[in-house]
């Protein structure tokens, strides 16, 4: 039987761009180039390589996003997935993580899924949260924070280094799975990937084809509020000393004078 | 007074730092009730008691130890459904914020994550978050439910306020899923000697500027003389050069130290991420032009090789 595996990706603003937030302190996604995320992106190697282990087995990649996400779904076709799914609806703006993983948990099931990977936290948000919920929602396993991670037999197997010690880890499938950004570089897409991304199918879907009311979701459905979004005053310049034999003295003197030694 | 639980982070009994501060901003909200799963109840209490919870509810299992998160969310829940609490509050590190995130939704609650700051409002508690790689700041309320909110590291100092802090068994009775990821084998992580990185005062981080494992002593050697934690860089750390469980950012540790000295660090804004808060920072980098002379109190340009060991004698000779 074909080994069904789901991986959730997001797309975000560029975090090297001026990410800032629009009027109604939700993150703005227009004025900012956005791209898949670069930790999602390890997610979707994973499912590469999980693939290639198992006999058959097909990769469905899904979003929740803007019109413009679709640019994410189609870089993770280009790397190898086989299908998308694109979940886009005027009301889920300002959706927050509650929310998301609602919708994400009946994408999942109108997908069918053997196996869900994410990214450990997005690179906007960076809650890394989602993946726990998805799992407690769709009430199967979480095997997250992996940095490594294998499938047989019908159980996942990992590693996650945790704070305080590295625990091996095991759960049958179905499941939810995270990865992190030390589970192995993610593939660049081939220039064959990338024609061949533009064939593969995108299914689109709003709240309705998921049976989701509007009023669940969005900034009005949401569980928490944000207040007040206020840019963080720049750094004050401070001194800079160019070493010319002296430059640890110079530190050391600096430091004293802040009472650290 | 409403009542507050406080998720007690610890290893055996031995409470860590941020569970104490995460008492002392939980008395602006209601009277903490601490939460111990696992062994060492009795021995925490006294420490939990010192910093003011009212109450510990302690249960111990060994599903706690032998199964990931789930089981701890079935106990924090029940905990939750004896107290009725105004709020939830636990320590954002990733298994905290994975047990807060399962418990939020059971309970229908709203979720706040990495709160560096919590006063208490007319609506409920509102949460103070450094978002965008730390360049805005954010006050957050939750809306629908029992707030539920993680708190990060190093956000207040721990205050003494003696309170009762009796342990009271909490009976827990695991659900189907508490048993679903099994926990085959865990290797603790050894001990360097130095303080807790995320909790540590002070930080010394080195970069791809050190050059080698071999150098990494450079570093380690001024952390040892000012009494502080080492860090690195993604890129020291994808070298090989130091372990991952160091590396300060985006995708590894938030620190925010009262003093963060970056040695060899470009400043990238995936590592700003972890140490833009940080309350007085310092650079040594031989590029004049690194962006991480942005965000500096104090840069020194020139090589790492020179200025590092020389502060380090001089910190030697000043302390005596
Ligand atoms: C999704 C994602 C997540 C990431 N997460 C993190 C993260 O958590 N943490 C993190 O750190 N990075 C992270 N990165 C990587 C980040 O973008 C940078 O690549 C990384 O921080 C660079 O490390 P560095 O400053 O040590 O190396 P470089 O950028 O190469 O800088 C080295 C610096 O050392 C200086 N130098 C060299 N020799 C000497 C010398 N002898 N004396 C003094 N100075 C010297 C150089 O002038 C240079 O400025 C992430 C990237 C991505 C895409
Ligand atoms: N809008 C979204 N669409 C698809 N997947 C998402 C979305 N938001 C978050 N995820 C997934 O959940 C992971 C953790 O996200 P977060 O909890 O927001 O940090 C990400 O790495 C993704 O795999």
């Amino acid at each position: 039987m074909s080994l069904r595996i789901v991986v959730c990706v997001k797309y975000v603003p560029d975090a090297t761009g001026d990410r800032h937030f629009a009027e109604d302190l939700t993150v703005d996604r227009d004025d900012v180039d956005g791209l898949l995320s670069e930790l999602d992106e390890y997610a979707v190697e994973q499912a590469l390589q999980i693939a290639d282990e198992a006999d058959e087995a097909e990769i469905t990649v899904l979003t929740i996003g803007p019109e413009d996400a679709k640019d994410a779904l189609r870089k993770a076709l280009s790397m190898g997935a086989h299908k998308a799914i694109h979940v886009e609806d005027d009301d889920l703006h300002g959706t927050d993580a509650l929310g998301t993983s609602l919708v994400l948990a009946k994408a999942v099931e109108h997908a069918g899924y053997d196996l869900v990977i994410c990214g450990m936290a997005s690179t906007d948000g960076g809650m890394g949260v989602l993946p726990a919920i998805l799992a407690e929602r769709l009430g199967v396993p979480q095997v997250t924070l992996l940095s490594e991670v294998s499938v047989a037999d019908g159980k996942v197997t990992g590693r996650r280094d945790g704070d305080t010690a590295s625990e091996q880890l095991e759960a049958a499938l179905p499941a939810v799975v995270s990865v992190t950004d030390q589970s192995g570089e993610a593939r660049y897409p081939s220039f064959k990937g990338i024609m061949a991304a533009k064939k593969k199918p995108v299914e689109s879907l709003d709240l309705s084809d998921l049976g989701i009311e509007a009023d669940e979701v969005g900034l009005d459905g949401a569980w928490t509020k944000v207040d007040d979004a206020a840019e963080r005053p720049a750094r004050t310049a401070g001194t800079i000393v160019k070493d010319e034999g002296e430059g640890g003295k110079q530190l050391a003197e600096f430091l004293a004078g802040q009472k650290f030694i | 007074m409403a009542e507050v639980l406080v998720y007690v982070d610890h290893v055996d009994g031995a409470v860590r730092k941020p569970t104490l501060e995460l008492l002392t901003l939980a008395r602006r909200v209601g009277d903490p009730i601490a939460v111990h799963l696992g062994p060492g109840a009795e021995e925490a209490a006294k420490v939990l008691g010192e910093h003011g919870a009212v109450k510990v509810l302690a249960a111990d299992a060994p599903e706690f130890g032998d199964y990931l998160v789930v089981p701890k969310v079935d106990a924090l829940q029940a905990a939750y459904e004896a107290v009725s609490p105004a709020a939830v509050l636990v320590p954002s590190s990733a298994e905290g914020k994975e047990i807060a995130a399962r418990l939020a939704v059971r309970i229908g609650s709203g979720i706040i994550t990495d709160a560096v700051d919590l006063e208490a409002g007319d609506e409920g508690p509102v949460a103070t978050q450094s978002v965008f790689a730390a360049s805005f700041t954010t006050k957050s309320r939750v809306t629908k439910g029992t707030p539920v909110i993680t708190v990060k590291p190093n956000s207040a100092s721990p205050e003494a306020a003696p309170a009762a802090g009796a342990v009271e068994q909490l009976a827990v009775s695991f659900g189907e899923q508490a048993t679903g990821t099994k926990v085959v084998s865990r290797t603790p992580r050894e001990s360097t000697g130095r303080p807790e990185l995320t909790e540590a005062a002070i930080v010394v981080s080195g970069g791809r500027g050190v050059n080698g494992a071999e150098n990494f002593p450079v570093i380690e050697g001024l952390a040892d003389s000012l009494g502080a934690a080492v860090g690195a860089s993604r890129a020291a750390v994808d070298a090989g050069w130091y372990p991952h469980s160091s590396q300060v950012g985006q995708t590894g540790k938030s620190v925010s130290p009262q003093l963060y000295i970056a040695a060899g660090i470009s400043g990238a804004i995936q590592h700003r991420a972890g140490m833009q808060t940080s309350k007085t920072i310092v650079a040594i980098n031989k590029d004049a032009e690194a962006p991480i002379f942005d965000l500096v109190d104090y840069g020194v340009v020139g090589d790492l090789f020179d200025v590092v060991p020389q502060l380090t004698e001089e910190v030697k000779t000043r302390k005596g």
